[in-house]
């Protein structure tokens, strides 16, 4: 009886005296709110069937050197699973026609295949290189790669104003050991759910990129769109600037234009 | 024949709006120095040599319809042989719901090996053009090709063959004896006119690539035969009736990539001494590692074995033998790369060796530098008339 009674008064004491336990219950608030956002985020952009864009990269080394790229892409929403994607390019003309074909998943490595039209071959290509390069770009592949709610943990930083809009800032952490990131502080708009801004930290932690969002455009009532994203290396100095442009939903496109088969008359 | 086909593909051009047209071409100058003395004394120790080719496509009808015109010209300093045209692609498309139609010359590869392909044997090598046989001449077919959820389904018919490329007298990389390709021979009576068929069914399960095929005509591969006439020695290319049945797979595994290829032949011929039937594979791996010390550079290391069930005067170069190679890629705005490949015969130990580098110049040129050896040859072994013809090459192209 009177150790309950002890008990009962020194067991709040504890909870606020023992940093541990306090922590692990906001934490868990904390994880759980970074979730819902980021869940909320995905759930504002389901739904849009297909899409076609194109894309203008224009890429800045440091001494401010600048180079093109131009790229058009077709998406395939697939329930339950990553999108399906297919990326044509069009310059440099040296890499022109070639198609590359990949078939996203939530956890699972995606599925990738080359179309190389000098030699008419498409190859299945390891999709294990997340890190790595895209088109020599500041752009990893896992960066331009279907955003999936379960490619990562979460967790609710705080809130931050600017440019005159409430964000929400959470972290999020690649459940991928390959992925080339530790970490990553995204601000996200609470009244439409948006990224506008992404800090990417590298395996040792210490901030690497940031990629920010621009010019966004609402289409049939929904989806919001960037139509420019910059992305700066602070490590290298260099720039990757994506511009894009004609973006179209809803077009009727089928799961057989997304095949090898396809791949290799995409134009 | 060709002409029959330019004048099906030219009346089928479309007269509605353009639904989407473009055109790119592409020039460039090769230089090649010897590093031998050439064997005959009508070659010559370096080369220069220029080539144009050029694309144009055109959709419409929804895209439902497509025309595609790749004409490819020549012209080199010494080699007549060299000097040629062909015409690549010129092809009409018509898309009826998962079917395709194409009527016209194209060009299609079957496979999934680095070194060697066995199982790619629609169009003749162009290997005037380089040795490695990854240049193909066009080839005419009226083809059919029908996706259904149990894979792809495609049949060919091929109206007209196409002869094999080889140096002429002044041109290198070819063996001491002249190949005389105004004169060849075929086991068909119809000779070139000989209606060669194709069945291909290929499809994607899970992490597998597989492909089967069946391929019933003139073997692309010409044996060649010596011959004496008025005094002058030539070798003479003969075209034997082959059936071809092959398989190609590929099980992709993160950075691994497990492929074989392998074919049974059947040839029927006056020429065949012991062989009949032969069977050839090749297989191996593929490994890459990412991101090589903390930088954007990836390094690939390729190893395939090649085999060949053919012994003695008909062995090919492949019959025992293993390819090893290596590509570093570095990621960059120029797209720079080198490939270092090896291939070793195991039997009798001559090696054929294989250097690449290119690279991207500013946004509508590349470069590339490509050198290659034959070593370790003797009288018995296959590469032994190329034994002087180690080369270097140096390529600029500029794009259009």
């Amino acid at each position: 009886m009177f150790n309950n009674k002890i008990y009962a008064l020194i067991l709040p004491l504890l909870t606020m005296l023992l940093p541990g336990t306090a922590f692990s219950t906001d934490d868990a608030a904390l994880v759980k709110k970074g979730l819902e956002i980021a869940t909320e985020t995905d759930l504002r952009d389901k739904g849009f069937g297909d899409s076609s864009s194109s894309l203008e990269m224009v890429l800045r080394n440091r001494h401010g050197e600048t180079s093109e790229r131009q790229l058009r892409n077709k998406t395939l929403e697939v329930a339950n699973d990553g999108d399906k994607v297919i990326i044509i390019f069009d310059t440099p003309k040296d890499v022109k026609g070639t198609a590359f074909l990949s078939f996203t998943h939530k956890l699972e490595p995606d599925d990738q295949w080359l179309y190389l039209p000098a030699l008419k071959r498409v190859k299945r290509i390891a999709s294990r290189n997340k890190a790595g390069p895209f088109m020599g770009s500041e752009f990893a592949y896992e960066d331009i790669s279907s955003q999936e709610v379960e490619k990562y943990s979460y967790r609710y930083i705080k809130d931050e104003t600017f440019d005159g809009r409430d964000h929400f800032i959470i972290e999020r952490d690649p459940v991928d050991p390959r992925s080339g990131y530790k970490r990553q502080q995204v601000w996200i708009d609470k009244a439409e759910y948006r990224i506008w801004k992404i800090d990417f930290y590298d395996r040792k932690d210490s901030l690497l990129k940031t990629l920010s969002y621009n010019d966004y455009n609402q289409y049939i009532e929904k989806f919001w769109r960037a139509n420019i994203m910059k992305m700066i290396n602070h490590q290298t100095g260099k720039s990757t600037v994506l511009n894009w442009k004609d973006f179209s939903f809803q077009n009727g496109f089928n799961k057989n234009e997304f095949t090898k088969k396809s791949l290799k008359k995409a134009r | 024949m060709l002409n029959r086909f330019l004048i099906i593909s030219l009346a089928l051009l479309p007269l509605g709006p353009l639904d989407a047209a473009d055109w790119s071409a592409e020039i460039s100058i090769e230089a090649r120095h010897f590093f031998n003395d050439a064997l005959n004394p009508q070659q010559h120790g370096s080369n220069l040599s220029t080539t144009f080719e050029s694309e144009f496509y055109h959709d419409w009808d929804d895209d439902n319809q497509r025309i595609v015109f790749t004409p490819f010209a020549r012209i080199d300093q010494h080699d007549s042989e060299r000097s040629h045209v062909d015409l690549r692609e010129l092809y009409w498309r018509r898309t009826f719901n998962n079917t395709d139609l194409y009527i016209g010359i194209r060009k299609i590869f079957w496979g999934v090996t680095e070194s060697l392909h066995l199982v790619d044997i629609i169009n003749q090598s162009d290997t005037i053009e380089n040795i490695d046989g990854e240049d193909k001449l066009g080839q005419p077919m009226l083809s059919l090709s029908h996706a259904t959820e149990l894979g792809d389904w495609s049949l060919y018919l091929m109206p007209w063959f196409r002869e094999r490329t080889f140096a002429g007298i002044e041109g290198r990389l070819r063996p001491p004896i002249v190949i005389d390709q105004d004169n060849a021979q075929f086991e068909s009576g119809d000779e070139e006119r000989q209606v060669d068929s194709a069945l291909r069914w290929s499809h994607v399960i899970d992490d597998w690539d597989i492909g089967l095929s069946i391929f019933h005509g003139t073997d692309r591969t010409p044996q060649l035969i010596l011959q004496t006439n008025n005094g002058v020695t030539t070798l003479l290319p003969y075209y034997a009736q082959l059936d071809q049945l092959g398989l190609d797979a590929q099980y992709t595994y993160e950075s691994w990539l497990w492929k074989l290829e392998t074919v049974a032949r059947r040839h029927d011929n006056r020429f065949s001494l012991n062989f009949n039937r032969s069977k050839a594979a090749v297989g191996g791996f593929e490994y890459t590692w990412y991101g090589l010390f903390d930088s954007a550079t990836d390094i690939g290391l390729v190893m395939e074995y090649q085999y060949d069930s053919r012994e003695g005067k008909r062995a090919p170069i492949a019959n025992n033998d293993i390819a090893i190679g290596s590509r570093l890629t570095f990621n960059d705005a120029q797209d720079t790369s080198l490939l270092a490949l090896v291939a070793s015969d195991l039997d009798q130990r001559e090696r054929f060796i294989s250097l690449e580098g290119s690279r991207r110049l500013g946004g509508d040129m590349s470069a590339s530098i490509e050198a290659r050896f034959f070593s370790n040859t003797t009288p018995q072994t296959q590469l032994y008339s190329l034994r002087d013809d180690d080369y270097i090459e140096l390529l600029l192209t500029q794009y259009f």
